[in-house]
């Protein structure tokens, strides 16, 4: 019971920092997962088109992948300099590859028997990617996401080592005072954070997947 | 509408020839069957009709047009098609279906929706039940039946069949086929049907188009095919037993089968004659013809050998029809 009276009694006395770094975090993810959903869903439609490449560009996302985090995050420093770029930079690198394959996967996992269909019944390239294979790839696309954005508010505690906030600094300073207190009231919100957005993504999806192909 | 090969070949790249200078003619309104075994190009020839595959050198016309000039979506929205795999889309509802084609084709919505309700009645589909379904929500046999009309719906009059009832159960094939032969006679499309089915082709076909590694073996109706086959691989592909079959039917079906022995004695030369090799369909038509209750049959030298009475035909015909089957 003294455990938790003292975590509260953290929180209280630091609700101000645990609110600005919680939006800072919020504020950084979203905007990761915006900007690599703007990259990643139309190269993913490109490269759908374009077999032969595909590979090399998911190949790339998958390398930049295998980074450790906190290294690639090291990386950039010297690159971007410190601040909410460089998180930016980090986080929207790691996003790619989830939204990037799950796009392709999508597109291309389309039954053959269906695009057939609409190219011989003389639907145009662009009526076949808006009315048979977005549609039905709908549900592969916002799965992506959905990886991704899980992954993206993880990794976000990290963006406190370049100096661009988040709520990776409230932990980083618990660890450093050993106060294992202030340690949860950073990493509670981030776990919320992302089940929170999980949840969202997970009706979306529902909502958006056609009615006919559910199961 | 024609439509015309002349000299058409398929390469893949260099040496691999997969339609090999084909030339034929498709009669307006007929169905013709295109047939082989697989890897014979019967296929690759059906998909260069709607342009899904290029040609490599030679014509393709329809109704004296060339292909080549044509725009290929344009050309796709007159041509219906029918694929094995079916192809209905599954996040839309038979009827958003099967008006696609009058939709890209910018039908008004009072008629698209007509032609919807119209042509699920055809094949027996309730409109006001089936039209809001989802595709999964049918079975394969009824999915087929989607698929047929949706190929009908822009009213093209030329309609590609590739293999369509091959995956269904044998009980939904021969009802859509029977269906197919009944809509044939009432709508009149020009049909190019693959097939790799025999029967199938046999049952349904106005013409057959038979081929073997990439070029055509024989062009023939159904029944000149069983008679004479041009060579051996069309004999052995058709299968001895089925040309047996049809020469026993022949056989069966003759005038000399079911007359009565001549009696001498009578002398009837009024009365119209016939070979005893005439079949009975030749009977009926004479009997017709002369508005006359019976028939004298004749040898090959025209010498009388029986009687022939428009009672003993409906007897047959009534017999063929309840124990044929």
């Amino acid at each position: 019971m003294e455990a938790i009276q003292i975590f509260w009694d953290t929180i209280v006395t630091r609700q101000d920092l645990i609110i600005e770094r919680t939006m800072e975090h919020l504020y950084i993810s979203f905007l990761a997962i915006l900007i690599a959903t703007c990259i990643s869903l139309p190269l993913g439609i490109y490269i759908s088109r374009k077999k032969k490449v595909a590979e090399f560009y998911i190949g790339i996302t998958a390398v930049l992948q295998t980074i450790p985090s906190l290294a690639l995050f090291g990386f950039l420093v010297p690159i971007l300099g410190i601040g909410i770029k460089t998180a930016l930079v980090a986080l929207i690198i790691y996003a790619l590859l989830p939204i990037l394959r799950n796009t392709y996967t999508g597109l291309t996992g389309v039954d053959e028997g269906i695009m057939e269909a609409g190219e011989g019944m003389g639907m145009t390239k662009s009526q076949i990617l808006w009315k048979i294979q977005l549609p039905l790839a709908l549900p592969f696309l916002m799965a992506g996401i959905r990886t991704a954005t899980v992954l993206t508010v993880g990794v976000a505690t990290l963006a406190t080592f370049v100096g661009a906030g988040g709520l990776g600094d409230v932990i980083w300073r618990g660890l450093q005072s050993w106060n294992n207190s202030l340690v949860l009231a950073g990493a509670i919100p981030v776990a919320f954070m992302a089940l929170f957005f999980d949840y969202i993504l997970k009706m979306i999806e529902k909502k958006v997947t056609p009615k006919g192909i559910k199961s | 509408m024609l439509i015309t090969f002349e000299n058409v070949t398929k390469k893949y790249g260099d040496d691999t020839v997969a339609v090999d200078d084909v030339s034929f003619t498709v009669k307006k309104g007929n169905l013709v069957t295109l047939i082989g075994p697989s890897g014979c190009g019967k296929t690759t020839t059906m998909k260069m009709i709607n342009k899904l595959i290029p040609v490599t050198s030679g014509t393709i016309s329809i109704d004296g047009k060339d292909i080549s000039r044509e725009n290929a979506v344009e050309l796709r929205r007159n041509i219906g098609y029918v694929i094995q795999r079916i192809g209905l889309l599954p996040h839309m509802t038979i009827e958003e279906n099967v008006s696609l084609v009058p939709k890209l084709k910018g039908w008004k919505k009072e008629v698209y929706q007509k032609k919807v309700d119209d042509l699920l009645d055809m094949v027996g589909l309730d409109p006001s039940i089936y039209k809001k379904k989802y595709p999964l929500e049918l079975s394969g046999g009824q999915q087929q039946r989607i698929g047929v009309i949706r190929a009908l719906a822009g009213e093209p009059p030329i309609i590609l069949m590739d293999e369509p009832f091959s995956a269904l159960d044998p009980i939904s094939r021969e009802q859509l086929q029977d269906e197919l032969k009944i809509l044939q006679k009432n709508i009149h499309k020009t049909i190019v049907f693959v097939t790799h089915d025999m029967d199938e082709a046999l049952k349904i076909a106005d013409e057959v188009i038979i081929m073997k590694a990439g070029s055509i073996q024989q062009v023939a109706t159904p029944k000149t095919l069983l008679e004479k086959p041009i060579n051996d691989f069309v004999s052995s592909f058709i299968g001895e037993e089925r040309i047996q079959q049809s020469i026993q039917n022949r056989k069966l079906h003759r005038a000399e089968t079911i007359m009565t022995p001549w009696k001498e004695g009578r002398e009837e030369s009024d009365l119209p004659s016939l070979s005893q090799d005439a079949s009975l369909q030749e009977v009926a038509r004479v009997m017709l013809a002369q508005n006359s209750e019976s028939l004298i049959i004749t040898d090959n030298s025209g010498k009388p050998v029986g009687r022939l009475q428009k009672n003993q035909l409906l007897q047959e015909l009534a017999g063929v029809e309840t124990g044929g089957k």
